[in-house]
């Protein structure tokens, strides 16, 4: 089976609110030129495209249908979708490429989030049948979840808070970040709760964003950059929807699928959590040491594109294996209501 | 590099207007238990779940494959999402298919599905597109002028149409899960039907249904090991094209002819005409049997209709076309697709029961979604490929 590794990697700004139409696809046409003038490759030397959005997001059917014009797909093209996170879209083009279907294949997620009301619309992923009815917001069951963990001795409301600030600290290196700066954690914990025990900067902002990654066999990634990110390990699982039959302060699909990759020796991880102490879940799950550098880009909590915020820790991880800062690294998706769903992936230099 | 990848076995739901007797999670477990009866597998077989549907809107749940994760055995395994529009059944097979081919999996399974009856499809499809006019008109409105178009290129004679209907809907009746059982149409009461969308009348445009299609796919010890055969999987092939530019053509689109002659060149097909014995394709009204012939390179173009005509496609034809009903019988839109593709494993692995068509080896299973611009379809055949 060829090796597949990430060859390029580029992402729209991070923001509130664009002025584009609902399903946000204006947001692809300068990624796409940004990913094809990094790697010098153009659309015709993509062997298949994957992509991974939401209707609900946008507000309408059919809403990745629109993207097919920002690719500008004529000839045909080799092409699918996934209605989740593009983190598994990336998953979908790693089998092409392993399989030996394809050479190269491009990878891109997008969201407006400003389209709708975000947290309630995350409600219309419970059951339909005996919770969506009640209408528990995204951030409820999130404060929920921190409730727990609270209540278990777990954490803290101000180590939450120092992953805050850490974050932001971050991020001002970041010039595709939200939010981003220098804030004093005992400033944080003196602001209101939102939804307690949550407060504002425990809460992942609301973001319009796209992302896009080029993916290839590695001999062809070396003709792209000089130390490719190659992918030695992916894999997902999924828990259980029902929120009561689950431990919230612990990510059983993210032990597992930590459980199948070899994590030795990881630099640094690019978690996907759009919570504070959903970081701290993770990083139990994933058995990550206090030497792991976590989030140098900022993280979810300082920019939470819908849709492409997990493909783009995928993307910052890769990046850092391009410079050279990192040799192995650990990136991680997710999808659902309280980290219901989760994607881990292991880069390395090679 | 590919592994072998085979159809261990196939179940699906009794199509239906309305299930209110089921939940979501209770028709989607209609058609894998089905399934997983039919493939002699337990839970504990399946690695992987991969899960299809149309529009999220069509049911009013927000990807319902994570509220769905027990229902459908996703639980601690990793579960895919597919959506590709009409296409989708399609497509979701063929992600399924790459678990197998790529090595990482061994037995997967999955499952497409439409509830329209827990919302409102004409609704969901009510959308408003930036910088297009909205069509308003629904699905029949918006290939009426495609069919049109074919008609008057072709020269076709207008009851072929009817022939597809009734053709279509008397196969159904054969065919215990379809939704439509018409045994008695006929094209006369085919053509006295109301007229929807000239030229499409009320009998030959699909209905709207509530159902579910399951598939286990297996590699290929898992295929050796099936009873009676497996249904391999000898090539497979997507395609997509935009809604809209100019010159585009929407009656024989570009991605559905380079989608069909990547599949036959996979497969190391030359004439499909002699070489398929059955074909199951996405005919949603009924003169796509005639254009869709001709887009997968059955016959040259404008030689659709004639096929159709001699009788050809019909159950003891030359090329059966849609012996389970099609989606003229059933149209449980996200699950069609996958309909297809496993109503052609059925026939290689002689599971067809009333509408086996006798010594079938090789099938096609075909879909199409959006405005005709998503292709997905496979081979199968009972022998493992050359």
């Amino acid at each position: 089976m060829p090796e597949v590794a990430i060859a390029g990697f580029a992402q729209a700004p991070n923001v509130r609110e664009t002025q584009g139409t609902t399903n946000g696809v204006e947001m692809l046409v300068p990624i796409f030129a940004d990913v094809f003038a990094r790697t010098g490759l153009s659309k015709r030397d993509i062997g298949f495209w994957c992509s991974g959005s939401s209707d609900y997001l946008a507000g309408r059917a059919f809403s990745f249908v629109s993207a097919v014009d920002a690719i500008g797909a004529f000839p045909p093209i080799h092409e699918s979708h996934v209605e989740m996170d593009a983190a598994w879209a990336l998953y979908e083009a790693w089998l092409k490429i392993r399989m030996g279907e394809v050479e190269t294949a491009l990878v891109y997620g997008f969201g407006k989030s400003s389209a709708g009301q975000l947290r309630r619309i995350l409600a219309l992923q419970l059951d339909p049948y005996v919770v969506t009815p009640l209408w528990p917001d995204s951030i409820s069951i999130a404060g929920i979840q921190a409730r727990l963990g609270l209540e278990a001795g777990l954490w803290s409301e101000k180590d939450l808070a120092e992953i805050a600030a850490r974050s932001r600290a971050d991020a001002a290196a970041n010039p595709a970040a939200q939010v981003s700066g220098a804030v004093d954690v005992a400033e944080l914990l003196d602001t209101p709760y939102v939804a307690d025990p949550l407060r504002a900067h425990d809460i992942a902002p609301v973001t319009d964003g796209a992302a896009v990654i080029i993916l290839s066999n590695v001999e062809r990634a070396r003709d792209i950059v000089e130390h490719p990110a190659v992918l030695t390990g992916i894999e997902h699982r999924v828990d259980s929807p029902v929120l009561g039959a689950r431990d919230l302060t612990r990510s059983p699909s993210t032990e597992a699928a930590a459980a199948a990759l070899d994590l030795d020796g990881v630099e640094l991880a690019e978690l996907h959590a759009p919570f504070t102490h959903q970081e701290l879940i993770l990083r139990s799950a994933l058995g990550l040491g206090e030497n792991v550098r976590i989030n140098p880009s900022g993280g979810a909590l300082t920019a939470n594109p819908m849709f492409s915020a997990g493909l783009a820790r995928i993307g910052e991880a890769a990046s850092r294996i391009h410079s050279g800062e990192a040799r192995k690294a650990v990136a991680h998706a997710t999808s659902g209501p309280a980290l219901q769903q989760n994607l881990v992936a292991v880069l390395e230099a090679r | 590099m590919k592994q072998l990848a085979a159809v261990l076995g196939t179940g699906q739901t009794h199509h239906r207007a309305r299930r209110t007797d089921v939940s979501m999670p209770g028709l989607l477990r209609e058609a894998i238990d089905r399934a997983m009866a039919d493939a002699q597998v337990e839970w504990a077989d399946i690695d992987a779940v991969v899960l299809g549907k149309a529009p999220d809107l069509f049911e009013g749940v927000m990807m319902p494959e994570l509220f769905l994760a027990d229902a459908i055995g996703a639980t601690g395994k990793p579960l895919l999402r597919v959506h590709t529009a009409g296409s989708v059944g399609g497509s979701t097979a063929l992600i399924a298919t790459a678990l197998v081919q790529s090595g990482v999996h061994r037995r997967v399974l999955t499952v497409a599905f439409e509830k329209q009856s827990e919302s409102n499809a004409m609704w969901g499809l009510s959308i408003m597109p930036p910088f297009h006019m909205p069509v308003g008109a629904g699905a029949g409105g918006y290939f009426a002028p495609h069919v049109r178009s074919y008609i008057r290129r072709s020269g076709a004679p207008e009851h072929v149409g009817a022939m597809v209907a009734a053709k279509d809907r008397r196969n159904g009746a054969l065919n215990p899960y379809a939704h439509l059982q018409q045994p008695d149409i006929t094209v006369e009461s085919v053509q006295a039907s109301q007229m929807l969308w000239d030229p499409i009348r009320y009998d030959e445009t699909c209905p709207s249904s509530d159902g579910a299609c399951a598939m286990v796919l297996g590699d290929e010890a898992a295929g050796d090991a099936v009873p009676g055969g497996a249904a391999w999987i000898h090539a497979t092939a997507m395609r997509t094209e935009p809604t809209t530019f100019a010159g585009r053509d929407q009656v024989n689109p570009q991605a559905g002819r380079e989608a069909a002659a990547a599949l036959w060149a996979e497969a190391g097909i030359t004439d499909p005409l002699s070489e398929v014995d059955v074909a199951e394709i996405y005919v949603p009204f009924s003169w796509f049997e005639p254009m869709w012939l001709e887009n997968l390179g059955f016959v040259p173009e404008g030689e659709g209709w004639k096929v159709t005509e001699a009788g050809d496609t019909a159950l003891g034809g030359r090329l059966p076309v849609n012996p389970s009903g099609g989606v003229l019988s059933s149209n449980p839109i996200g699950a069609s697709g996958m309909l297809r593709f496993s109503e052609a494993a059925k026939q290689v692995m002689g599971r067809a029961g009333d509408y086996q068509v006798d010594g079938a080896r090789t099938a096609l299973g075909h879909a199409y979604g959006g405005g005709s611009q998503y292709f997905s379809m496979w081979l199968v055949g009972s022998e493992k490929p050359a």
